[in-house]
């Protein structure tokens, strides 16, 4: 569904990540792992068009995304979860879902999304009125995870979902992220938190500086002696 | 109902207020509060949006001098001049709009930018002294008959225009509830909160703001327009410029910037404050032994700061908080 092919990106004269290849196919769930500063948000930015590629390509279902801007990549079906959630705080979770769902094509379906994302999050039901930076930082992520399902998208890109929150509150999100998973979407995380994070998907590519150094199931990368070694510490 | 029996009755009010004998100079004071409310509705269209502009003294200028040039040198009607000069003003918003939207010159800098294009405007009137008649100012020629004339949208009645000004209001209060009800406002709204999370949701943030912006533009620009016809005057002072600029942010500031009615409460502040301190200079010098120039540009600069500080939502902000409705969550 979705591919990288040999993306390089960056900001300004500096590159943060080089030539990668990611593949993610209808249905599956990927994660891109590796510690702070390996490339992981940068590859997230590229896809969604938030910043220019410098070579490569990526290819949405068939489809060069290069020369589209940004709200027209939404239009393709991948919806992004940004790092620390980046709510409009000042706004109520219903006006943050509705934002979601500004784009032309998707405004009729506002309604029917609407009541998906209830029924998903009904947490955010009984806080719909209540302003989206006065909630915990869980209910935050469920917001903004929200906000990104609003556009009924074929792909959710969530950028560190764990990021910031507490331990107990982690598990509540990657639960929430199995059972997006469940019902059918195709997801590719990119995570610092790999024992928790290899849990949920099918498969990962570890970044290391910019590059993909392995990749495996996550049978496999959890077994890898060198991954566990470095990366979850028994 | 009764909102709406009460908003008939107010614009039956407001309607009768020629017909009743009221002073003349009274209802030029309501017809200059009435123009500049409208200017100032039209910054706050964008403004409520923290995009903060110094330039709209230039938007204004454009409008007033446009209509005023093109109806001396070219002979055209403001029938065709004032769309003119709305066009022109539109252009420059454009102008100065797009390449900070796009490369994403924000709060600060993107008041700075737009001061810029304030003194700029202002610059140019009194450099081309011999065609604006510079800082001494600019005046329409009459339309050479008597009475008033459609054609030259000249009304030495002021009962004429003030129901021009009158129903110009009402339009920019219509325009203000539209943008507050559209779709464009939760996006606006977002924008103002975090550009790159509304550009990753699907918003398109250049498009966005060049829309509101073109709007706001035309909206101030127009009120320069009817404030040209209405004087048949205008100078750099009191239509175009920096001073101007600053006016405006005041007024809708001390008024309240997400209020329907915040710019027309923030006009009769500012424009009641200008005239008592204009009748009142004489005994200001009495009293101060000089003459006190610009002390209604300080007493401005001294309220703005307070107001930013303890009453941010402006005074009808402010009231309706406190007394008409419990805070919203």
């Amino acid at each position: 569904m979705l591919e990288i092919k040999g993306v390089t990106a960056g900001y300004g004269d500096f590159t943060a990540l080089f030539n990668a290849d990611i593949e993610v196919k209808a249905g599956e769930a990927v994660a891109v792992i590796g510690p702070n500063g390996a490339g992981k948000s940068t590859l997230m930015r590229a896809i969604s068009g938030m910043i220019p590629l410098k070579g490569g390509a990526v290819t949405m279902e068939g489809q060069d995304t290069r020369s589209i801007p940004p709200h027209k990549i939404v239009e393709l079906g991948i919806a992004h979860v940004p790092e620390n959630r980046r709510l409009f705080p000042r706004m109520s979770v219903e006006e943050n879902l509705r934002v979601g769902c500004y784009a032309p094509p998707f405004r009729a379906k506002f309604s029917e999304r609407l009541e998906f994302v209830y029924e998903l999050f009904p947490r955010m039901k009984e806080r719909r009125d209540q302003l989206a930076g006065t909630m915990s930082g869980g209910e935050q992520q469920m917001c903004a995870i929200g906000r990104a399902l609003m556009s009924d998208p074929k792909i959710l890109l969530m950028d560190e979902p764990s990021a910031g929150l507490a331990p107990v509150i982690v598990q509540q999100v990657f639960d929430l992220i199995r059972r997006i998973r469940s019902d059918g979407l195709t997801v590719l995380i990119v995570e610092q938190n790999v024992q928790q994070v290899l849990k949920v998907v099918d498969r990962a590519y570890l970044l290391e500086a910019g590059s993909i150094r392995h990749s495996g199931s996550s049978e496999e990368l959890l077994g890898s002696e060198d991954i566990r070694k470095a990366y979850i510490g028994v | 109902m009764n909102r709406i029996l009460l908003m008939i009755l107010a614009a039956a009010a407001l309607v009768a207020v020629p017909f009743i004998g009221v002073p003349p100079y009274w209802l030029h004071i309501m017809i200059v509060i009435l123009i500049w409310s409208f200017a100032y509705t039209g910054w706050s269209v964008m403004g409520r949006f923290g995009l903060v502009s110094l330039g709209h003294g230039a938007f204004m200028g454009i409008g007033a001098y446009g209509t005023a040039l093109l109806w001396n040198h070219a002979g055209l009607t403001p029938w065709i001049g004032i769309p003119i000069s709305l066009l022109l003003a539109a252009a420059f918003a454009l102008l100065i709009g797009y390449p900070c939207f796009k490369y994403r010159i924000i709060g600060h800098y993107f008041a700075l930018v737009t001061l810029a294009l304030s003194v700029i405007i202002g610059q140019v009137i009194v450099a081309t002294r011999d065609h604006t008649g510079g800082s001494l100012g600019y005046t329409p020629e009459p339309h050479g008959g008597e009475g008033f004339s459609i054609y030259a949208l000249q009304f030495p009645e002021k009962a004429h225009f003030y129901l021009i000004a009158l129903g110009a209001w009402v339009i920019g209060l219509i325009i203000w509830r539209a943008v507050d009800r559209s779709m464009a406002r939760y996006a606006l709204e977002a924008i103002s909160e975090d550009e790159d999370a509304s550009a990753a949701v699907g918003v398109q943030v250049t498009k966005e703001k060049l829309k509101i912006t073109v709007l706001s533009a035309v909206m101030t620009a127009f009120a320069g327009a009817m404030y040209c016809q209405y004087q048949l005057f205008v100078s750099p002072d009191t239509v175009a410029g920096v001073g101007i600029s600053l006016q405006i942010v005041f007024a809708v500031v001390a008024g309240g910037i997400y209020t329907q009615f915040g710019p027309t409460v923030g006009a009769i502040i500012t424009i009641v404050l200008a005239e008592v301190l204009r009748i009142n200079i004489g005994e200001l010098e009495h009293l101060l032994g000089f003459r006190p120039f610009g002390l209604d540009n300080t007493i401005y600069g001294i309220m703005l700061v307070l107001f930013i500080i303890f009453l941010p939502k402006g005074v009808l902000g402010t009231f309706l908080e406190k007394y008409l409705r419990p805070a919203k969550a």
